[in-house]
């Protein structure tokens, strides 16, 4: 397996609680990777581990290692700005920042320096709203404060915010869960057509997404990875009683 | 349809009632306002004339004689401003380290509620505070000393307005933005302070309006005078104790005048108000509710 992130020996804890209890897995470049397992079973603190982003809460303690692209991210010399360009992140509630639509997607390449003039940033723009599946519907509207968007269409700008400073793995900690069903379906196909392109990990609670969407699956239970593998093997063979019980329903 | 028809029953009743107190309250304070604003105007608009904003007071002004309230008018607007000012330097610190450090800890409840104490004190006792801090220092009635006691009466109003502003930025938006692989400072220049300038510009304006209108705090620090100042540690005039002076007056000329004077303090409050309305409409358009 080409592995794009490799979590070794990782271990997190909330003050004196144990979120993540040594977890070692791999996760396949290029493919979409489903994190599932019950609510409260470090699912997102996983997915968090990945972009750097639990240190955002205080008295949380992580050892061991996370690498992207055989770079241990947690290393001192680490620009943490840089990986989360690396590593881009659709939140589980779409949420815009306080400026036009045309802003909001540019935002993050002005702050990487990424395009040279007006025309690129344009072109860039309209580039990333197509890949989202939005720019249909915003082209007229460009300079349209984001909130007058519809979720579901928020959440679609989230992606093509996301998209434009060009990161190469996309994580999305339950992307749809906040969005109508016409609306998560227009994601699930978003994130399908850029797995080619993307390293995409998914945290979702609903089977359902997880049998559409995955290519390789994590399931997790109580801090812990029980099973992972290939979506085919573990969704028609899990190799573990409690896999199997989830897969069934029971937990 | 028997059963859908109305019945008064007692509830029906209270509704009713309810809603005549309300309307009744509406119809008290807005007709207030209006009688207010009726009032000045018809009193204060007659003798409003193009000296009484250019001129200041000529000799025997106080028994009817020519000139104006130059003098008060740019008196308030130093007075206000500079407090304004001194008050925003110190009040913008203040908010950030509420909404950074202190949050809702047990000491930035402290600091709160101190806060909200000050708030309530009548201005009449800061004036009176400023007297005997002027007196203990030997510094004599002046324009600094009017913007020193206008800023402490503006700074509870503003770090207060500021800090629930604050408090209400979402959480998700900071993460939003650091996702992208923004700095903290990035975070806090480009997201936090678009999000926040509405608010943070009707605080000020808040703290403006109050500082401009206030009588009895610098009645003992900034004094009056019938000259413009022209430095900091002269004593200047200000708009609502040129109200209050003429207004005491047994000439009914100079009384016509006190009415104008409040007019123009009227207009220079209103237009602020409405200026800051128009001002953090425009800000809104893309801040995130």
């Amino acid at each position: 397996m080409d592995a794009h992130i490799q979590v070794k020996d990782l271990n997190v804890y909330y003050g004196k609680q144990q979120a993540l209890k040594n977890i070692n897995i791999e996760i396949p470049k290029n493919q979409i990777t489903v994190i599932m397992g019950p609510s409260g079973c470090g699912k997102t603190t996983l997915l968090k581990t990945f972009n750097r982003f639990l240190e955002l809460n205080d008295g949380t303690r992580l050892t061991g290692e996370v690498l992207v692209d055989g770079q241990n991210i947690y290393d001192r010399d680490v620009d943490v700005t840089e990986v989360r360009k690396v590593v881009g992140l659709l939140a589980q509630r779409p949420s815009p920042l306080p400026m036009s639509i045309y802003d909001n997607v540019v935002y993050g390449m002005n702050i990487h320096r990424m395009k040279k003039d007006r025309r690129e940033y344009k072109a860039a723009v309209r580039h990333y709203l197509e890949i989202a599946g939005l720019w249909e519907e915003v082209q007229k509207r460009l300079h349209d404060p984001a909130t007058s968007l519809s979720i579901g269409q928020q959440q679609r700008l989230c992606l093509a915010r996301g998209l434009a400073v060009e990161p190469e793995i996309i994580l999305g900690d339950e992307p749809t869960s906040a969005l109508d069903p016409i609306s998560s379906q227009n994601i699930e196909s978003r994130l399908l057509d850029l797995k080619q392109q993307y390293t995409t990990v998914i945290v979702t609670h609903t089977l359902r997404q997880a049998k559409r969407l995955a290519d390789y699956v994590i399931y997790m239970y109580l801090g812990e990875v029980i099973e992972a593998g290939p979506a085919k093997e573990v969704f028609n063979h899990p190799l573990h009683e409690r896999t199997k019980a989830y897969l069934e329903g029971q937990i | 349809m028997g059963l859908m028809k109305k019945k008064w029953e007692r509830r029906h009743l209270v509704e009713a009632f309810m809603k005549i107190i309300m309307q009744v309250s509406l119809f008290i304070v807005t007709g207030a306002l209006g009688l207010i604003l009726w009032i000045v105007i018809v009193r204060g608009l007659p003798s409003l004339s193009w000296d009484m904003v250019t001129k200041i007071p000529e000799g025997g002004y106080y028994m009817g004689k020519g000139g104006g309230i130059l003098n008060a008018i740019l008196g308030s607007l130093y007075l206000a401003s500079g407090g304004t000012f001194l008050a925003m330097v110190f009040s913008v610190p203040i908010a950030l380290y509420l909404k950074t450090y202190l949050g809702d800890s047990k000491w930035g409840h402290y600091v709160r509620l101190s806060l909200d104490v000050l708030w309530g004190i009548p201005s009449i006792v800061y004036g009176a505070f400023g007297f005997t801090l002027m007196i203990a220092l030997g510094i004599r009635a002046s324009l600094l000393a009017g913007i020193i006691i206008l800023a402490l009466i503006e700074l509870p109003i503003m770090t207060r307005a500021m800090d629930e502003i604050i408090r209400r930025m979402p959480v998700d938006l900071e993460h939003a933005a650091l996702a992208l692989g923004s700095t903290k400072f990035e975070v806090a220049m480009r997201v936090v302070t678009r999000q926040m300038l509405p608010g943070i510009t009707t605080a000020i304006l808040l703290g403006f309006g109050r500082g401009i209108g206030d009588a009895a705090s610098v009645l003992f620090t900034a004094g009056y005078t019938d000259r413009i100042p022209t430095s900091l540690m002269r004593p200047t005039a200000s708009l609502p104790l040129a109200v209050f002076f003429q207004l005491g007056s047994p000439y009914p000329e100079v009384q016509q005048r006190g009415y104008a004077a409040a007019l123009i303090l009227t207009i220079i409050v209103l237009a602020v108000s409405l200026g800051s309305r128009w001002l953090s409409a425009r800000l809104n358009k893309y801040t995130i509710k």
